[in-house]
């Protein structure tokens, strides 16, 4: 939804005219460079409809992950964006489902989620445009120390989880339909265990919840590396089966997405807006800044945006094909 | 005591490990959310209960019945409501409403109505008859023998939007759906009350934090009514 609030007292420092914030795409590691243009622009454009022009004031809603959130990450290089573009980022951690949902409502200009699934049928929907692969990290599988069911040491995700439930050791799911419980479901799809019983619990919560609640109680989750990094110094769970990060199996991969919402769909969603964040965040200068955020000093993500290779499958829906497109 | 004076005075008491600015704001937007919407609550509620404490009309006893079931309304519920009502696709969507203080102020207003209404209904009904029938007898009309009525009723009524307040500034449920939780990159809120602040911690795992902004919320609310009710001895000494 376009927020078209001119804050013009406050910002006027940092307006920018159109033309610049065309420079702004191309140029996202020369801030120092972009802010003397935005000042210069500022000095000879004063007018209403200049105002109207650029993209300064207005706000931009972004849902996205608790993962994302939590951790800290957001608000650390959001700033960046807010001082280069002289916007506001208004960022609501929902979990995968439901930021999808309000983005489904046109009540986000753009989505930041982990779950290639979910993303696809947003996309195939027409919900959402310009999908760009933005950044991984991996899910682990953490427990107790004493580890009752004796998963450490297994390589197979899915091997793991069989003999959780096969031990009937205590299993606690997000069950909120984030993107960690989607991941969670289709590893038990995958090892062919319908879980249930006393032993699985859904608490429909966060995952920093999920991860107090497995240590109160002593159970196993599953959880992204990034959120069990940022909260290890609360509690004893442990990493019993390692991520790809730490040579675990690819089937733990957490990759998350970017994608604008479809002014096609939703007239008032700030497309240009949201645009010029997904450019901001696919630049080399803030894809550095993501790798350069540590939580008690870890990497959390890992960036994936800059690439030399072209990567066509992060703008389809996966396994997409221009052949099978009649189907 | 101004919302100003109490979002400088807290922070102050509690040293906490937040960013600075980070509590005084989410104290200030609770403050300002809450206090709006038990204002604009008041202002609608008092009429009423007197309209309903002073005539018969049919379906009173429904009215009434409808008033307190709202009392025990779930604030998940109002926020659900609030939200298809603002969101883009909803009847108030072109105004962009949605992840606002006005939704919050809105979702509030629902939550806090019944038992301003509620309470001051029954302060009003719980008059003394005999200080009605000598407000008339000595000739007053309607709105003096009404004006008598609310005075004698005034600690019940201040009770009621004690009530009001306690459950606006205390729910969590509506104004993070509504809300959004939202704080600007700087670590300035933007729709981020108190409770759900204390959402956030206790999800992160972080419960002597959360522990903290509670007892920042519960002095808050202590001190506030201890304002209303010194107000209200204040009227009874100067009668």
């Amino acid at each position: 939804m376009s927020k078209q609030r001119i804050q013009s007292s406050e910002r006027n420092a940092s307006k920018l005219s159109g033309g610049t914030t065309r420079r702004a795409f191309l140029g996202g590691t020369a801030t120092t460079a972009i802010a003397a243009l935005a000042g210069c622009s500022a000095i000879s454009g004063g007018g209403e409809n200049e105002e109207q022009a650029g993209v300064s004031g207005e706000t931009l809603t972004l849902t996205t992950t608790t993962s994302t959130y939590d951790t800290g990450l957001l608000d650390e290089i959001h700033s960046d964006f807010e001082e280069m573009y002289g916007v506001t980022v208004d960022a609501v951690a929902q979990g995968t489902g439901a930021a999808l949902e309000s983005a489904r409502n046109g009540d986000a200009d753009v989505v930041m989620v982990h779950a290639r699934g979910l993303e696809d049928e947003f996309m195939s929907n027409g919900y959402g445009v310009n999908r760009r692969d933005l950044m991984f990290n991996d899910f682990v599988i953490v427990g107790p120390e004493d580890d009752p069911a004796g998963i450490q040491g297994l390589d197979s995700a899915t091997e793991a989880l069989t003999t959780i439930a096969e031990a009937e050791a205590p299993f606690i799911s997000r069950g909120d339909n984030s993107g960690t419980h989607t991941k969670e479901l289709n590893l038990w799809e995958a090892a062919g265990t319908e879980p249930g019983g006393d032993w699985y619990q859904e608490i429909g919560a966060g995952m920093g919840e999920a991860l107090n609640n497995a240590n109160q109680q002593g159970a196993y989750t599953l959880s992204d590396r990034g959120t069990y990094i940022s909260q290890r110094s609360e509690i004893d769970l442990t990493i019993l089966v390692q991520g790809p990060i730490e040579g675990g199996p690819e089937i733990l991969s957490n990759p998350y997405g970017i994608m604008a919402v479809n002014p096609g769909v939703h007239e008032n969603a700030n497309y240009d807006l949201a645009m010029a964040y997904i450019g901001w965040i696919t630049s080399p200068g803030a894809q550095d800044a993501i790798s350069n955020y540590q939580m008690n000093g870890e990497q959390l993500f890992f960036p994936e945006a800059v690439s030399e290779n072209p990567n066509f499958q992060q703008y389809v829906p996966e396994g997409w094909s221009s052949d099978s497109s009649d189907e | 005591m101004s919302p100003d004076a109490v979002v400088h005075l807290l922070p102050a008491l509690v040293e906490l490990p937040f960013r600075e600015g980070y509590v005084r704001s989410i104290i200030y937007v609770s403050l300002y959310v809450s206090g709006t919407a038990v204002v604009l609550s008041t202002l609608f509620s008092i009429p009423v209960a007197i309209v309903m404490g002073f005539a018969d009309f049919p379906g009173k006893q429904l009215v009434k019945s409808i008033i307190n079931t709202g009392m025990g309304f779930p604030s998940v519920v109002v926020g659900l409501l609030v939200l298809f009502v603002v969101s883009n696709q909803g009847p108030l969507g072109p105004l962009d409403l949605i992840f606002t203080t006005e939704a919050m102020i809105m979702s509030q207003f629902v939550l806090a109505t019944p038992p301003i209404t509620a309470i001051s209904l029954a302060a009003i009904t719980g008059v003394n008859e005999n200080v009605r029938d000598a407000a008339r007898a000595l000739g007053g009309t309607r709105l003096d023998v009404a004006l008598v009525v609310i005075k004698e009723a005034r600690y019940g009524i201040a009770t009621a939007v004690l009530a009001g307040f306690g459950r606006a500034i205390s729910e969590v449920g509506s104004v993070l759906i509504v809300g959004g939780n939202i704080t600007s990159a700087s670590g300035i809120s933007k729709t981020r009350t108190l409770t759900t602040a204390i959402q956030l911690e206790a999800r992160q795992g972080q419960y002597n934090t959360a522990m903290l902004l509670g007892a920042v919320l519960l002095v808050l609310v202590l001190s506030i009514n201890a304002v209303v009710v010194r107000f209200g001895d204040e009227g009874s000494m100067n009668r």
